[in-house]
């Protein structure tokens, strides 16, 4: 399968400031590839880097086997980028701004146009400056989509639509990832990244934390361990500690055998022990400062 | 040319306002031209007795009595100086307009060389600045006819002709500095052009700030110095155009290399 996207030792400095530091990554064509990781972490300024946007402080970035700083005409006509923050020329009407767009990949995009703006439910004789947040984001969505790229690179494209325009969303990104193209998905809600992507990688403070399949991230060696009977447990490494009434309950990333002796000898009523969530392995991963 | 297009589109509005203010008031000062000529004698007394002033602005070589002579006076003012501001304005927007609005982003983000990008925006101000020199000079020939005046065609063209590439000089320059900065590009217009404007003002007020005439366009494009010798100093145009081609140069140099926040 080739490689889509492959980042190597990617860093950014702005001046002294960290943007991302020895970064590896590949995305597999054909693949939904989640991006998680919070505020400040680096996320941006990757895609940024990605797009030619940034040029990079050392290392590279390959988008179809070419090198971006490069060939970036060449990459950027095959992909369909959604930003976070969508800033359209003010005096353009909804369909003004899709017909540039469309000019600018050199393609006659209307009929698809049309389309999207139909399933989305979007009025093109608006001007973009007196739409809400919601739908200038659909106005994005089209620009990406309308010129059916190989490869879409979306950052937090939910945040701002409604629960039902989120679902027709992801139901065009499967749409496209069946006819063959990939998906690179930046995002804050893990649930999303939970039930679309493929594979994922998590990154905090610039540098790669995993990247690994969805499923395996979730699994990781964290377990939920809940105990009622006891309040307490020492000589074991826990992280995400929480005190209930009668009880604990903990994220542990250890060998089983050695807590289950621990557990043995103390006043235990019940115990459940489940796979955490990417929810929890994110805040784990962030609040408890460890890689996995 | 989509994106030649889209800027002409963009600021075809701000293009007729410039156009029709700087071409109303030339009209305005024009239709007073038959009155002024027949005190043309005690207002020339006047006007030659005050000092700085007249010199900064080219009265004390212009004929006020003459129609060319009138019109380097007033149309000099209007031109030169809204010429000048507009030309900053475009060139310090060029590039930094699309990081200030945001939509830097957006644009970058699609299939188009950052080189293209550049003239091709670089080409949009330079089509702006035609529309407006020819929209006020339009004004001017309809103001000639309405006044039933013929001005010296060569003059009139050789000065016309000195304006475009004055602005063209300007709007180089800050297209270049457009380049480095990625908001407040209309303060910083606004100043380069009143520097330069004044600069040329100083030039022709005393001989002790001579070296101000190799930096300012304001000396070469000086109605009162084109109306007066008839024909532009074409050593100080040549500098000028050199000066307008490196801020080109710094700007396509740094815009190649940018990074886009």
């Amino acid at each position: 399968m080739n490689t889509v996207i492959r980042l190597r030792k990617l860093t950014k400095y702005y001046g002294k400031h960290r943007g991302i530091l020895d970064l590896d990554l590949e995305v597999k064509e054909g693949e939904i590839y989640g991006f998680i990781g919070p505020n400040g972490a680096g996320k941006s300024t990757t895609i940024r880097t990605m797009l030619g946007l940034l040029r990079p402080s050392s290392g590279s970035a390959e988008l179809f086997g070419m090198e971006v700083s490069s060939h970036k005409t060449q990459i950027l006509k095959r992909v369909g980028y959604m930003p976070a923050e969508t800033a359209f020329y003010s005096s353009m009407r909804v369909k003004d701004a899709l017909a540039f767009s469309a000019d600018l990949y050199g393609r006659d995009c209307r009929e698809e146009a049309a389309r999207l703006c139909e399933r989305l439910k979007l009025d093109t004789k608006k001007k973009v400056e007196e739409l809400s947040l919601g739908n200038r984001k659909k106005v994005s969505i089209v620009c990406a989509f309308q010129h059916e790229a190989d490869l879409y690179i979306l950052d937090e494209p939910t945040s701002g639509l409604d629960p039902l325009m989120q679902k027709e969303f992801f139901a065009l990104v499967r749409e496209r990832n069946r006819q063959g193209a990939s998906v690179f998905l930046s995002s804050h809600v893990l649930s999303e990244i939970q039930r679309y992507c493929h594979r994922a990688a998590i990154i905090r403070e610039g540098r790669l934390v995993v990247a690994d399949e969805v499923a395996n991230i979730c699994k990781g060696s964290a377990k939920r361990i809940t105990i009622q009977g006891i309040t307490d447990i020492t000589g074991i490494e826990k992280a995400d500690l929480q005190k209930q009434e009668n009880g604990i309950s903990f994220l542990y990333r250890g060998q089983m055998q050695p807590l289950l002796e621990k557990l043995s000898k103390l006043p235990i009523e019940d115990l459940t022990i489940t796979e955490p969530g990417l929810e929890e392995t994110f805040l784990h991963f962030y609040e408890g400062g460890k890689k996995a | 040319m989509t994106l030649i297009k889209m800027e002409l589109k963009r600021n075809g509005k701000s293009l007729l306002i410039w156009s029709v203010v700087i071409g109303g008031m030339i009209l305005l000062c024009l239709l007073l031209y038959p009155e002024l000529k027949k005190e043309v004698d005690s207002l020339e007394e006047a006007l030659k007795n005050m000092g700085g002033v007249t010199a900064a602005f080219g009265m004390d070589r212009l004929n006020y009595g003459e129609l060319m002579g009138f019109y380097g006076i007033y149309g000099g003012s209007m031109l030169g100086i809204g010429g000048i501001f507009y030309s900053a304005i475009l060139g310090a927007g060029m590039l930094a307009r699309e990081e200030q609005e945001h939509t830097a982003e957006f644009l970058l983000t699609h299939p188009v060389s950052r080189e293209k990008i550049f003239f091709q925006k670089l080409s949009s101000m330079a089509i702006l600045l035609v529309f407006m020199n020819s929209i006020v000079i339009l004004f001017s020939c309809v103001s000639f006819a309405m006044i039933g005046e013929k001005p010296d065609w060569d003059v009139f063209w050789i000065y016309h002709g000195a304006q475009v590439l004055m602005q063209m000089e300007i709007l180089g320059i800050c297209c270049g500095i457009s380049a480095f900065i990625r908001r407040g590009s209309v303060s910083l217009g606004i100043g380069v052009a009143a520097l330069l404007y004044f600069l040329g003002l100083f030039s022709n007020i005393t001989d002790k700030a001579e070296a101000a005439k190799y930096l300012t366009p304001y000396a070469y494009a000086d109605a009162a110095k084109i109306i007066s010798e008839r024909g532009m100093d074409e050593k100080l145009a040549l500098l000028g155009i050199a000066y307008g081609l490196i801020g080109i140069g710094v700007g396509f140099w740094k815009y190649r290399r940018k990074d886009i926040s």
